[in-house]
């Protein structure tokens, strides 16, 4: 039986049991307040509203400070709204769990495991039969590249490595959507440009809706199906720009006027910003 | 090549790594000096024999002794207590000292007392368990635990503290329980912390051995010293010594190999 299942190419379980959403993420009148020590109400997020269709390439970019890493732990339920609530696939979130996946800024890789276990943490934490994560895992590590890594350890393996085995980590779980909190932004940038290109093919492949915050806007453009833009103090959603270039994009689109125009866009809508605070 | 001068630089400039070889060197020259040292004052009689033994006396003391047994029983005796006490403090302390740092109510209930404790001399509680339990191995066993055992959780607590949130928001993310954030995240994430905490400890408890068997013992390296003061035998005190320093070595080296063994994926 094992090799049987382990001859069948992965396929990913069908999408059709969410068939009846048509909002992946839907975010409604979620606002963040913090009590500094001095007694002062600081407003990370104010009454941020926003939708993201199943599938989708969501980006939100913004200052920092602009609350936008905030809005993926409300997601991710790592931390919970003053105001508003969110829902994943229709279901309101209430604390984390393995339906919405997230890759974080820093290394997160557990690094008493090696790649491949790290793979199989959330697969062996659901208590799935041996056979069937092992045909997962070896699925991802081709997805990200890294098959004739499987068996190393996180500190034998670069930045740019480390990330995709956290990608592959979070897909694993088959989430209804990823989250990915500034994942490039340790990295250098011609390893940004190779991870930029895996996560559009592997994203093409999976079907997965995505939410990515960067402060990269040439980052946000090349990615997006959607862009958000968001403004600090109070952090809220400023504009919601759809970007119309074609996919597969290469890294050349940097050098299109339609991606040229958009940019230039949101470096108004960002310096508007800093005008305000100064 | 390599001139000396620049090998003069290099030693001279502060954090540069230097070859093996000129850091042996460094090593050996040190134990030389101070073997030399000692060669010079007691062979050529600037210091009376009665306080500073020969190294040849400390050599024939240790034959002597280990010829009529005394030194195996005595070693085996204090190798008993450090190891029974250092047990005994660990298999508590690791548990405990984790729970405290990863969850805030423990570390709130115990904490005060602990530092309260922690900053006791030890010694000043030696004539409190002499009244309490004797003067027998339980009584050591005591003074060991006492010593290592509030310094241990503080210091496991402290490791567990200082596992990356990130690393536990991460499992939360892959699905995992409260219970698999203790026992798969916490628990792994700490080890090499925990190992390294139980080599420094260890060093301390040897301490503390001997502090317990000068008061009251009638076995021990600790307690042949205190005899062989009385008896004016200086190379016997010398002896007591040095195997100390090497037990403690030895019991330091299996904790740095047991550690690159089973905590090879850190650093």
């Amino acid at each position: 039986m094992g090799t049987v299942a382990s001859t069948k190419p992965y396929i990913m379980p069908a999408l059709s049991e969410y068939a009846a959403v048509e909002s992946r993420l839907k975010v409604e009148g979620v606002s963040l307040r913090y009590q500094s020590p001095s007694g002062e109400t600081f407003t990370a997020l104010d009454n941020v509203s926003f939708e993201v269709p199943d599938q989708q390439f969501a980006v939100i970019v913004g200052p920092s400070g602009c609350g936008k890493s905030s809005l993926l732990y409300l997601t991710a339920g790592l931390s919970e709204p003053s105001d508003g609530a969110i829902y994943v696939g229709g279901k309101k979130v209430d604390g984390p769990g393995a339906d919405r996946g997230m890759v974080f800024q820093s290394y997160t890789l557990f690094p008493w495991l090696t790649v491949r276990q790290n793979i199989e943490f959330g697969l062996k934490r659901r208590g799935l039969p041996g056979d069937e994560i092992n045909t997962i895992v070896e699925f991802y590590l081709n997805e990200v590249g890294l098959a004739k890594f499987a068996q190393h350890y996180p500190k034998q393996l670069s930045g740019g490595m480390m990330q995709r085995v956290a990608i592959a980590r979070a897909l694993a779980n088959d989430p209804q959507i990823l989250l990915m909190d500034e994942p490039f932004g340790a990295l250098d940038s011609q390893t940004r440009l190779q991870m930029q290109q895996l996560l559009l093919q592997v994203w093409g492949n999976a079907k997965k809706t995505v939410v990515f915050v960067t402060h990269d806007i040439d980052e946000a453009i090349l990615l997006a199906d959607r862009i958000y833009v968001m403004g600090a103090r109070p952090g809220r959603i400023k504009e919601v720009l759809d970007v119309p270039i074609d996919r597969p994009r290469s890294m050349d689109v940097v050098m299109e006027p339609e991606f040229i125009r958009m940019k230039r866009r949101i470096l108004e809508l960002l310096h508007d910003d800093l005008a305000e605070v100064h | 090549m390599a001139t000396a001068r620049s090998w003069i630089n290099r030693c001279l400039t502060p954090k540069v790594g230097l070859p093996v070889k000129i850091i042996f060197a460094a090593s050996t020259l040190c134990w030389l000096a101070v073997l030399g040292l000692w060669v010079g004052l007691s062979y050529g009689g600037v210091v009376p024999n009665m306080f500073l033994p020969t190294p040849g006396a400390v050599f024939d003391a240790a034959v002597r002794l280990t010829n009529d047994g005394t030194l195996a029983k005595h070693v085996g005796a204090s190798l008993e207590v450090v190891l029974i006490g250092f047990a005994i403090s660990s298999l508590v302390a690791v548990p405990l000292g984790l729970l405290m740092g990863s969850f805030r109510i423990v570390q709130a209930f115990l904490e005060p007392l602990v530092n309260f404790i922690r900053y006791l001399p030890v010694t000043s509680f030696v004539p409190l368990f002499i009244l309490w339990i004797g003067i027998g191995l339980e009584q050591r066993v005591a003074v060991i635990i006492f010593g290592t055992f509030f310094q241990q959780l503080v210091m496991i607590a402290d490791v567990s503290k200082g596992v990356s949130k990130d690393l536990v928001n991460a499992s939360y993310t892959l699905g995992a329980t409260r219970r698999d954030v203790v026992f798969h995240v916490l628990g792994p994430a700490s080890l090499p912390g925990v190992l390294d905490t139980l080599r420094v400890t260890m060093g301390w408890a040897w301490t503390y051995l001997v502090v317990a068997e000068l008061v009251a013992a009638s076995s021990g390296l600790g307690y042949i010293s205190l005899k062989a003061m009385r008896g004016f035998q200086v190379d016997v005190i010398f002896l007591a010594i040095a195997i100390i320093g090497l037990l403690g070595l030895i019991t330091d080296q299996l904790f740095r190999l047991l550690r690159l063994r089973i905590a090879a994926w850190a650093q």
